[in-house]
């Protein structure tokens, strides 16, 4: 469940004391858990969103939207606690090329206005995301499809320019929630859906209530009555909320303090390993980034271990130059792990005929906590290899219309993606539109296709494997860690024995998973 | 009182010129600043294709002046518009946190300024003893000490270790008066030690200017009691400079108070107001601005009417 244990060398008391309530709480046997329980009020504090936050899905880019969109809404499949794949709305799914695919839709599910639910609905809500007109966020991602057709009332067919045998995952993204259509033809995005809860009051920015669906068509979910999400974007004041039992529980949990939250008894903190991570990209279009020996020397010239210890006080794993997190399937566990190496980083310069190499690299602390010391530290750790990173701190606001892949070496972050083909199709494919490291390799290229038509899981391994070579050896980006989820709650608040790891907050489907003891 | 008619008019037309270059600068300001509305809402999502469609929904695609002309013309004629980004009315959008934001000044207005004013006529009364140095230190400290600290302090004190107050306001719709003043006694009482400072030292300040002059002279030789010469014969006169700086207080009460928001999880205009242009959403902006303006108007306006019908010289010119 955590992947505390990777760094027991860890030697604060402290840290250790707050971590203590942690592992014992994934240690404790099955039998002591509580069964979930009905009823309670569930008040959360997320600190993504803003006050113009709206309830169009297309939009949804911050925790607020997505937490709230989720427990109005459902998707046709969803991640599980487990990590895999799993019907939501559509009760099963099947195609014989990856490029043809038929969707079941779940029988007697109905909207909280009393619509049943039909193919129209999820067609309509699917076509939000396509089109020239659409401004959604997640058009990239359904750029393949060619036409959504219904067969009836009840099933949905999807066919696709290329095979894709990832589609379903795809359609699990929080963009994709299913909404109703209404009599004249519009889809309903007042927050009608067929989830766990009902909109009570919606006030982004300061605070969303929800009821409980009593006709929620999901067993053994949507335990609470009534659920609060409010936005608290001071951690502190996050913090004290939670200690002082104002909130039940918070979105993310400050390292810093971690150890002295970890003393509350009426406090459990969740390190959950997970696959947001920080990329340090170059532009492998332009010198010196073009030499594939000055990329190795910056990747030789990070020390993974210490900036896990470091920047992220060990909530996290290092990784490998390579997008896929260990918690995502097909990840290579054999795949050799690169370690700092500085005579090898200046082994690799001297390849590319350059005695010393003097870069800057862009950063903004609003990438996530930390990000200028990750840099700073990085710039320590290339030194003695003859590299001299400039530390190029750049203001958060615009971050991403001016310094994001407009500068020749700069720092951006990526969230979990379910499989490894939307990481690669969205950040390392040619023509990609955040392709940001203008990665262009043939090899590459070919396997990422072949592999979304390859329907053999053991031959997808392998291909998925050969990919991760490649990235981690002339790809344009340095990963250097996966950060692992860090959130807390009141010990009232219970969950089963999996949390996901693809998003905060049980993959941001507490509201519907957790229950008050 | 013709006079003061005159020049409430008078104050009130530069006021309303002053608002519309407020206006224009906030606008131009907005125009400045990397990135628009588009850039900010899709961020990393922001595809080129994506851009473009976004900016022709909102009509961003239109040079600069004939949307500032389209927001003037609209705004002149009542219509606040809509958000950009929400696409809710900024009426409905502003009204409630305006309430938040003017009930918690005026909460806090309400502990600071008699609290002040009384303080400092203590302080004048019994200056340069040691009644007066406490609150003098006290005071001085509390306006030190940077907002949020306080308000930290206050938290720790009164939240967590005593918990007699929440630590974060998270008002429920329809709460009671009573709840509410609960709700928001600790921003309330951090404002409170933030603001008291200044107007006290100033009603202490001007006490003792008056004291030294000779009409109180006079009236202590007649033999008038301490109390009686300070409030009956030295404070009316003191009245003008006083005022000056409760309005001042006022208005930072009402503009100034967004670190205090972010503290308590308040729902206040400042918070919408940082929210609104970190995503570039000009028409939030522009409105909650020329609130912010016309509240230090109208604040600068009272207290000068108040200081001239206090002062029957300025009253009656010739």
């Amino acid at each position: 469940m955590n992947k505390f244990g990777s760094y027991p060398q860890i030697g604060r008391r402290g840290f250790l004391a707050g971590s203590a309530a942690l592992v014992g709480l994934s240690q404790m046997p099955r039998a002591a858990r509580a069964q979930p329980k009905t009823g309670g009020t569930l008040r959360l504090s997320v600190n993504q969103g803003g006050t113009s936050d709206t309830l169009n899905p297309a939009e949804a880019n911050g925790s607020q939207q997505i937490m709230v969109g989720w427990a109005l809404r459902n998707n046709l499949t969803e991640i599980g606690t487990d990590n895999k794949l799993k019907p939501e709305l559509a009760t099963n799914w099947s195609s014989e090329d990856a490029q043809t695919w038929v969707f079941k839709l779940r029988p007697g599910v109905t909207f909280h206005n009393g619509k049943s639910l039909t193919s129209d609905d999820v067609i309509a809500s699917l076509n939000l995301h396509r089109g020239e007109e659409s401004t959604s966020g997640a058009k990239a991602l359904l750029a393949g499809v060619d036409t959504i057709a219904a067969e009836g009332t009840d099933t949905v067919v999807v066919t696709l320019s290329s095979p894709n045998a990832d589609f379903p995952f795809i359609l699990s993204d929080y963009h994709f929630q299913i909404m109703p259509v209404g009599d004249d033809g519009e889809l309903d995005m007042s927050g009608t859906g067929t989830g766990g809860y009902i909109l009570e009051s919606w006030k982004p920015g300061v605070k969303t209530v929800l009821k409980r669906n009593p006709d929620y068509w999901k067993e053994g979910a949507a335990h609470f009555d009534t659920v609060e999400l409010l936005l608290i974007s001071d951690s502190s004041a996050a913090t004290t909320a939670l200690v002082t039992g104002e909130i039940d529980a918070v979105q993310s949990a400050e390292y810093k303090t971690l150890s002295l939250l970890g003393r509350d008894k009426n406090v459990e903190i969740e390190s959950i390993s997970g696959g947001f991570h920080p990329v340090f990209a170059m532009q492998t279009s332009q010198a010196p980034f073009n030499d594939n020996n000055v990329r190795l020397a910056l990747k030789y010239g990070v020390d993974r271990e210490a900036l896990v210890k470091q920047v992220l006080r060990g909530h996290g794993t290092v990784a490998n130059d390579h997008p896929v997190a260990p918690s995502m399937p097909f990840y290579d566990a054999s795949l050799e792990q690169r370690a700092y190496d500085p005579d090898k980083a200046k082994f690799h310069l001297k390849e590319a005929g350059l005695d010393s190499l003097t870069i800057p690299l862009s950063v903004s602390d609003s990438l996530f906590a930390g990000a200028v010391d990750a840099v700073t530290l990085y710039r320590e750790h290339a030194a003695p290899a003859g590299i001299d990173l400039e530390v190029a701190r750049e203001p958060g606001d615009g971050y991403w219309s001016d310094v994001w892949m407009k500068k020749p070496f700069f720092t951006s972050s990526w969230g979990a993606r379910p499989v490894p083909d939307m990481i690669f199709a969205t950040a390392y494919s040619k023509g990609g539109d955040w392709n940001e490291s203008q990665f262009s390799n043939d090899k590459f290229q070919q396997l990422m296709l072949a592999a979304r038509s390859e329907l053999d899981e053991a031959k997808r391994a392998q291909m998925y494997g050969d990919m991760q070579v490649i990235l981690r050896d002339e790809g344009g980006s340095v990963i250097p860690f996966f950060r692992n989820f860090v959130y807390a709650r009141r010990a009232d608040v219970q969950h089963g024995d999996n949390v996901a790891s693809n998003w905060s907050l049980d993959g941001y489907k507490a509201i519907e998973r957790w229950w008050k003891a | 009182m013709p006079y003061l008619l005159r020049l409430f008019v008078k104050r009130l037309a530069l006021g309303l010129l002053t608002l519309f270059v407020v206006s224009l600068v906030i606008f131009l300001s907005i125009e400045l600043l990397p990135g628009d509305v588009a850039q900010q809402v899709l961020g990393q999502s922001a595809t080129p294709e994506n851009l473009a469609a976004f900016r022709r929904e909102l009509g961003l695609d239109q040079p600069a002046f004939s949307r500032y002309l389209d927001w003037l013309g609209g705004f002149l004629q009542g219509d606040l518009g809509n958000s950009l980004i929400s696409g809710l009315p900024i009426s409905e959008l502003i009204s409630e946190r305006m309430y938040n934001t003017f009930f918690l000044a005026g909460f806090a207005a309400l502990i600071s300024v008699p609290l002040a004013v009384m303080l400092g006529v203590v302080s004048a009364l019994y200056r340069e003893t040691a009644l007066d140095k406490t609150i003098n230190v006290v005071a001085l400290t509390a306006i030190s000490v940077p907002e949020f600290f306080v308000g930290y302090i206050l938290v720790w004190l009164l939240a967590v270790e005593f918990a007699l107050f929440p630590s974060i306001a998270n008002l429920s719709d329809g709460a009671s008066l009573g709840d509410r003043i609960y709700r928001t006694f600790l921003p309330a009482l951090t404002l409170t030690l933030i603001v008291t400072a200044h107007m006290m030292r100033m009603t202490r300040a001007s006490l003792i200017n008056l004291l030294a002059l000779p009409y109180v002279e006079m009236a202590k030789l007649k033999g008038a009691s301490q109390r009686r010469l300070i409030v009956v014969h030295a404070l009316p006169n003191a009245i003008a400079p006083i005022v000056t700086v409760i309005a001042i207080n006022l208005a930072y009460l009402i503009v100034g108070v967004v670190i205090v928001e972010v503290v308590f999880v308040y729902p206040g205009m400042g918070q919408l107001l940082v929210d609104s242009v970190a995503k570039r959403d000009f028409t939030v902006v522009q409105t909650a601005c020329l609130i912010f303006a016309a509240t230090y108007i109208l604040f600068n306006l009272a207290s000068d009417l108040i200081s001239i019908a206090s002062n029957p010289r300025l009253l009656h010119r010739k």
